[in-house]
C-alpha cells in the first residue's frame, strides 16, 4: 500500500487528517483515487444516506464491474437536535465506496484508508464487529460489520447481497465512513461543532460550527415545527405518481429495454426524503409507516428493475 | 492411526456465532467419517473470530473392505426375472451369480466386494459437502462466486496422516479454494503465512503467531486478567458470562485494559452505566467491595498488544464511554422531567396486539384485576390500582427505549423520584416476576397483585383470540406467564379460585372488543370523519357495547364459550403445575388424580392434597388401600360392562350378609363423613388418616367375601358396596388416576 501513501508527506500542514475535516476528506478521496475508483461528487438531491445515491443503489446491480468513491451529504430529519447535541446531527456527510465486484482484499484496502487518514493499526483496536445492513426502503440487505477502532465505531462495511429486491451478482462491496464521527476521533474532539474544518490554526480557522452550526437550528426548527405537511403529501403522491409514470414510459420500446431508470429513480428518492421529513414532523402513524415504506420500496424495485434493462444494468 | 487438521479461515465471524458453528463442523464431518467406516477415537473443535478449526484424531487409515450379497430369483426362474436382477446387481452374466440353497430350494446370491477406499480420499469428498451444506444462520456471497460462507472465506488448511510422519494435504476444490497447509496469524500483529503440519504444531504456530485457538482459553485469560486488574486497585469484577463469551468471540489475542470515567456519571443508576457499557461497548463494570457500588472503571478487551502499551486504546474507548455516558445522562435526565402518570395518555395510541387492543386498554385491565385481587393477597387496594397504573409507564422512557432490559427497574427509580409509596415503586420493577425458572417471585403483596393480574390478563387474553401456545412455539411467552403465576401463589400461599380470577378478566375482555368494533363501526358509518364528536362517540361506543354484551345472544354464546376456554386454562395450569412438581420431585400422576375432582382451581389446595396424598401413599396402609381401590375399580369395570349399568347408590343394609361386609359398610360410613370433615377444614393429612381406617376392612372383605355371588340382590349390593370404597376415596383424590 506504499505507493498509495507517498503523497502524504507533501502534503501541507492544513490538511492533516487529523488535524483538519477537509483534509480528511481528501485524503480518503486520493486513497480511494489511487486503488482506482471514479472519484464522483455528492448526488444533486436530498438523500438519508450515501446508499441512495444511484451509484451505489443502481450501480450495485447488473454484471458491469464498478468501482466508485464519493462524499455523500446525507439527511436524516429526525436526527436533528437543535444544534444542542454534541454529536447529532439532520445533516451530515458520509464517505462511500462501492467496488463491485468486491475484491479478495476487501479488508485491508480498508484497513490501508485508515493509516491513509493517520490510524496506525498497530496502535489502535480496530475490530470488525458483526453488523447485518438492511434498508426496508431500497428493498436492500447485506452482511459485514461495523468497523470499530478503540470501541468507537467508524465505518459500516456491508457486502450488498440484494439491492432494489435484486440478488446482487457479482457482489458488491460498500464501505460507509461517517466522517464526522471519524474526524471527531482523529481530532480528538468530543463536539462535532469544535472540529476544525480547515485545519488552519491561526485567525484563519474554520470550525464544522462555523459551517453548519446555524443551518442544524434552521433546519431542526424546519423538520419538527414547520415543514409544510400539507404540501409534503402532496409532494410524496406526485412524486411517486411521476416515478410510476416515467418507469411505463421508459419501457417505450418494449420490456426488453428501458431507457429512463435514472430520472425515475430520482422520484423514488424525491419520495423517500419527503417520508423522512413526514415522520419528522410527526404527522405519520405506526401504522401508517409501514405503509409509506412499502410504496417507496415498490418504487425502488421497479428502478432497479428498470435499471437492469439499461446498457450500464447490463441489458443488451 | 492418523489425524486429520482442519482449518476454515475467513474474515470475521460474527461471536455469537462461533460456537455453534465449532459444534456443527465436528458434527458434520464426524458422523460423515462414521457412516463411511472411519471409526474415529476423539475429535475437538474450536472457533476464533477468523477460523473454524477441528482435529480428528485417530481415524482409520482405508475404510473397511464391503462385502454385499444381494438375494435373487431361484434357479430356474423365468428369464425375464434373471435379467432383472442381472441389471440390478450389476452382473454381465449369471455366471457371476453364486448358487445357495434355502429351505425353498436353490436361488442366486449375488457378491460383489467393495474395496474400501483411502481415509483421505473420501474426506477429500467430505470437505466440500459440508462447506457447501453449513448450516450458518445467516450466509453470503462474495466477488463473482456462488459459494456461500458467513463471511467471505479465504483459505482451508487440510492435512491428515499419522503422527510419526509427515501428513499429506487433502485435496480439493471449493470455488476456487484448494485443500492446503497454509493458514495466517493475527490480522495486525503477525500477518504472514504459517505452514502447518498436524494439530499439536498448528496450534503451537498460531501461539507463536498471537492468536489463542480455544475460545474456552481465551474466556479465562480474560476473566482472570480482568480480575487482577481490578483487585490491583481494590476493586472486584462485576462478572458477566454472557458479555464474556461475546468478547472473547471478538479477540484471537485478548489483552485486557482499565479505563475510567467522570465520577459525576455514577450520580445515574448503576444498572443503567452498566446497560451503557456493555450493551454499546462490551466492556466490564466494576465494584467496591465494600460498598457494593459501581466505581468509575471499566474493563475493556483489546485484540492487540499495541506499541504504545495501549495507551491510545485506552484513551480511545473513555472518549467513547463518555460521549455514550452523556447520552444515557441526558436521557434519565429527560425521563425524570415527565411524571410516569403524564405518559399514559400515550399507551392509547399504542397497539398491544390488534385483536386484544392498545396497550392503555391492557393497563386498565390490569388495573382493576390487581384492585380485585389486592385483599386476597393481603394488599392495600389502594395501592395495588396506583402500582398497576404505572407498572408499565417506563416502556415509554427515554432509558428503557434505549435498554430495554432496564424495563420495570427503571420504572421503579422514576417513580421513586417523584414520591410514589416504596410498595408502589417496586412493583414496576416486580411484577414481570418471575422471568426464569432462576428468577426471584415478587415478596410485596402489592408486587404480586400487579404481577398477578399482569400475568392473568396475558393468559387469557391471548386465550380468547386462539393464540395458544403449540409445541415448541410460544411466541407470546404463554407457558412463562402461568408457571409465574403458579410460583407466586405457592411462594406466597395465596388462596385463589383461578377460574374466577379469569372470569373477571374474560369480561373486560368482551367488554373492550365489543367497544372496539363500536367505534370501529360508527367511524366507518360516518361520511365525514372530521366531523365526527369523539367524546359522543366513546359514549355511544361505551353504552353500546354495555347493551350488547347484556343482550340474550351474547349470554348465550358465551355459556358454552367461557366454561371452554375456562377448563383449556386451567389444563394448562395443570400441565404447567406438573412440570413445577416434578422438579420439586413430586409425581405427576398425583397431580391428576387431585385435578380430576370437580372443581378444583385452588392451586395451594390442590398443591396440599397432592403432598397428603404423596406421604398417605408412601404408607403401608396408603399402598393396601390403592391396591385395594384399584381392585374394586376393576371389578367394578368389568361387571359394569357386563350388566351394561352402574351400581352408584348406597347399599342396602338389609342385604349386608357377612360380617366383613358389615364392617366395610360401616367403615365406608365412618371414613366419608370423617374425611369430608377433614377436607373442609383443609386438613388433607387428617382426611388421609381417616381413609387409613378403611384398609383392613376393606383388606378383609376382600380375603373373606365372594361379590359375584349367585344370588343377584347380594351380588348387586356387594357390587354396590365397593363402587362406596371408590366414592368415598374422592373425597381426597381420584384414585383410578394414580399409577402403581
Amino acid at each position: 500500500m506504499a505507493d498509495l501513501l507517498a503523497s502524504n508527506d507533501t502534503r501541507p500542514a492544513n490538511l492533516d487528517p487529523a488535524r483538519s475535516f477537509q483534509g480528511l476528506i481528501l485524503a480518503l478521496q486520493q486513497y480511494w483515487a489511487s486503488w482506482g475508483c471514479v472519484i464522483l461528487q455528492p448526488y444533486d438531491m436530498e438523500v438519508g444516506a450515501g446508499t441512495f445515491h444511484p451509484a451505489t443503489t443502481l450501480r450495485a446491480l447488473g454484471p458491469k464491474p464498478w468501482n466508485a468513491a464519493y462524499v455523500q451529504p446525507s439527511r436524516r430529519p429526525k436526527d436533528g437536535r437543535y444544534g444542542e447535541n454534541p454529536n447529532r446531527l439532520q445533516h451530515y456527510y458520509q464517505f462511500q465506496v462501492l467496488l463491485k465486484p468486491s475484491p479478495p482484499d476487501l479488508q485491508e484496502l480498508y484497513l490501508g484508508s485508515l493509516r491513509a487518514i493517520g490510524v496506525d493499526p498497530k496502535l489502535h483496536d480496530i475490530r470488525f464487529v458483526e453488523d447485518d445492513w438492511e434498508s426496508p426502503t431500497l428493498g436492500a440487505w447485506g452482511l459485514g460489520w461495523e468497523c470499530w477502532c478503540d470501541g468507537m465505531e467508524v465505518s459500516q462495511f456491508t457486502y450488498f447481497q440484494q439491492v432494489a429486491g435484486v440478488e446482487c451478482d457479482p457482489v458488491a462491496g460498500e464501505l460507509t465512513y461517517g466522517l464526522e464521527r471519524l474526524a471527531m476521533y482523529v481530532q480528538g474532539v468530543d463536539r462535532v461543532y469544535d472540529l476544525n474544518f480547515n485545519g488552519r490554526t491561526d485567525d484563519k480557522k474554520v470550525t464544522y460550527g462555523d459551517v453548519f452550526l446555524q443551518a442544524e437550528r434552521e433546519y431542526s426548527k424546519h423538520n419538527f415545527e414547520v415543514a409544510d405537511t400539507a404540501m409534503l403529501f402532496e409532494q410524496f403522491k406526485m412524486a411517486e405518481a411521476a416515478c410510476q409514470k416515467y418507469l411505463a414510459a421508459g419501457y417505450s420500446a418494449g420490456a426488453a429495454a428501458h431507457d429512463m431508470a435514472l430520472p425515475a429513480y430520482d422520484q423514488c428518492i424525491k419520495a423517500s426524503h419527503v417520508f423522512n421529513l413526514l415522520d419528522a414532523r410527526g404527522v405519520i402513524s405506526v401504522t401508517e409507516r409501514q405503509g409509506y415504506i412499502l410504496r417507496v420500496r415498490e418504487l425502488a424495485k421497479a428502478c432497479g428493475a428498470a435499471w437492469l434493462k439499461t446498457e450500464a444494468g447490463g441489458a443488451g | 492411526m492418523p489425524d486429520l487438521l482442519l482449518e476454515l479461515f475467513s474474515e470475521e465471524i460474527p461471536a455469537r456465532m462461533q460456537a455453534r458453528a465449532a459444534d456443527d463442523l465436528k458434527k458434520m464431518i464426524t458422523d460423515r467419517l462414521v457412516a463411511a467406516g472411519l471409526v474415529y477415537e476423539g475429535a475437538k473443535a474450536f472457533a476464533t473470530p477468523r477460523r473454524l478449526a477441528l482435529t480428528v484424531h485417530g481415524v482409520p487409515a482405508r475404510q473397511p473392505d464391503l462385502k454385499e450379497e444381494r438375494k435373487g430369483p431361484k434357479v430356474g426362474a423365468p428369464e425375464q426375472a434373471i435379467a432383472g436382477f442381472l441389471r440390478a446387481a450389476g452382473l454381465a452374466s449369471i455366471d457371476q451369480a453364486t448358487v445357495q440353497a434355502d429351505k425353498k430350494g436353490d436361488f442366486y446370491v449375488a457378491v460383489t466386494e467393495k474395496a474400501g477406499r483411502a481415509a483421505i480420499d473420501v474426506i477429500a469428498d467430505m470437505i466440500p459437502e459440508v462447506v457447501r451444506g453449513f448450516p450458518w444462520p445467516k450466509s453470503m456471497r462474495w466477488g463473482t462466486g456462488r459459494l456461500a460462507w458467513v463471511r467471505p472465506l479465504h483459505s482451508i488448511v487440510a492435512t491428515f496422516g499419522p503422527e510419526t510422519e509427515e501428513p499429506e494435504i487433502v485435496t480439493f476444490d471449493i470455488d476456487g479454494i484448494a485443500g492446503g497447509n497454509v493458514t495466517r496469524g493475527h490480522r495486525f500483529m503477525a500477518p504472514g503465512e504459517i505452514t502447518v503440519k498436524r494439530f499439536d504444531d498448528y496450534v503451537a504456530a498460531l501461539e507463536r503467531a498471537k492468536v489463542v485457538l480455544d475460545p474456552a482459553r481465551r474466556m479465562d485469560m480474560i476473566r482472570a486478567d480482568a480480575k487482577d486488574l481490578a483487585f490491583a486497585q481494590g476493586y472486584e469484577l462485576v462478572e458477566d458470562e454472557v458479555l464474556l463469551a461475546e468478547v472473547a468471540g471478538l479477540v484471537e489475542w485478548p489483552v485486557t485494559l482499565m479505563g475510567e470515567f467522570d465520577r459525576a456519571f455514577l450520580d445515574i443508576p448503576g444498572e443503567v452505566i452498566r446497560a451503557t457499557i456493555r450493551a454499546n461497548q462490551k466492556c466490564f463494570v466494576l465494584r467496591d467491595p465494600t460498598t457494593a457500588k459501581l466505581t468509575n472503571k471499566f474493563i475493556l478487551v483489546a485484540n492487540i498488544e499495541a506499541s504504545d502499551g495501549g495507551k491510545a486504546i485506552v484513551a480511545g474507548n473513555e472518549r467513547v464511554i463518555r460521549a455514550r455516558l452523556s447520552d444515557a445522562k441526558f436521557f434519565y435526565d429527560t425521563d425524570l422531567k415527565t411524571k410516569l402518570e403524564d405518559r399514559l395518555p400515550k399507551f392509547s395510541q399504542i397497539v398491544f396486539h390488534e385483536k386484544l387492543g392498545t396497550q392503555a386498554e391492557r393497563i386498565e385491565r390490569i388495573t382493576a384485576l390487581a384492585k380485585e385481587l389486592a385483599p386476597l393477597v393481603g394488599a392495600d387496594p389502594a395501592k395495588a390500582e396506583r402500582a398497576a397504573q404505572l407498572c408499565k409507564a417506563d416502556l415509554l422512557t427515554e432509558v428503557v427505549g434505549e435498554f430495554p432490559e432496564l424495563q420495570g427497574l427503571m420504572g421503579k427509580y422514576y417513580a421513586l423520584a417523584q414520591g410514589e409509596d416504596e410498595a408502589v415503586a417496586q412493583a414496576s420493577e416486580d411484577h414481570y416476576k418471575p422471568v426464569g425458572p432462576k428468577d426471584s417471585v415478587p415478596a410485596d403483596p402489592v408486587s404480586i397483585a400487579v404481577a398477578l393480574a399482569d400475568k392473568i390478563d396475558t393468559l387469557v387474553g391471548f386465550w380468547v383470540i386462539d393464540e395458544k401456545p403449540t409445541g415448541s412455539k410460544d411466541p407470546y411467552a404463554l407457558r412463562r406467564a402461568a408457571l409465574g403465576a403458579i410460583r407466586i401463589l405457592l411462594d406466597a400461599g395465596i388462596r385463589i379460585r383461578l377460574t374466577e380470577m379469569w372470569e373477571s378478566t374474560f369480561g373486560r375482555l368482551q367488554f373492550s372488543a365489543a367497544f372496539r368494533e363500536f367505534i370501529a363501526n360508527y367511524v366507518k358509518a360516518a361520511k365525514d370523519i372530521e366531523k365526527l364528536n369523539l367524546p359522543g362517540l366513546l359514549t355511544a361506543a361505551n353504552d353500546a357495547a354495555q347493551i350488547y354484551l347484556k343482550s340474550a345472544e351474547v349470554k348465550a354464546r358465551e355459556k358454552t364459550r367461557y366454561p371452554e376456554l375456562s377448563k383449556g386454562l386451567l389444563d394448562f395450569f395443570a400441565d404447567r403445575l406438573k412440570v413445577q412438581l416434578r422438579e420439586q420431585g413430586a409425581r405427576h400422576d398425583l397431580v391428576d388424580a387431585v385435578f380430576a375432582l370437580e372443581g378444583q382451581d385452588d392451586l395451594l389446595m390442590i398443591v396440599r392434597r397432592v403432598e397428603a396424598l404423596g406421604k398417605f401413599l408412601d404408607t403401608d396402609d396408603g399402598k393396601n388401600l390403592l391396591a385395594g381401590v384399584k381392585r374394586a375399580s376393576n371389578i367394578l369395570r368389568i361387571e359394569e360392562k357386563k350388566d351394561g349399568k352402574s351400581f352408584a347408590g348406597a347399599p342396602d343394609a338389609a342385604l349386608l350378609k357377612e360380617p366383613e361386609e358389615k364392617a366395610l359398610a360401616a367403615a365406608i360410613e365412618t371414613a366419608k363423613a370423617d374425611a369430608s370433615a377433614a377436607v373442609a377444614k383443609e386438613d388433607f393429612a387428617a382426611a388421609m388418616s381417616a381413609m387409613a381406617k378403611l384398609r383392613p376392612t376393606v383388606d378383609a372383605f376382600f380375603d373373606k367375601v365372594t361379590v359375584n355371588a349367585d344370588d343377584k340382590a347380594l351380588r348387586e349390593n356387594r357390587l354396590t358396596l365397593l363402587n362406596e370404597i371408590r366414592e368415598a376415596t374422592r373425597a381426597v383424590a381420584d384414585f383410578s388416576k394414580i399409577e402403581g
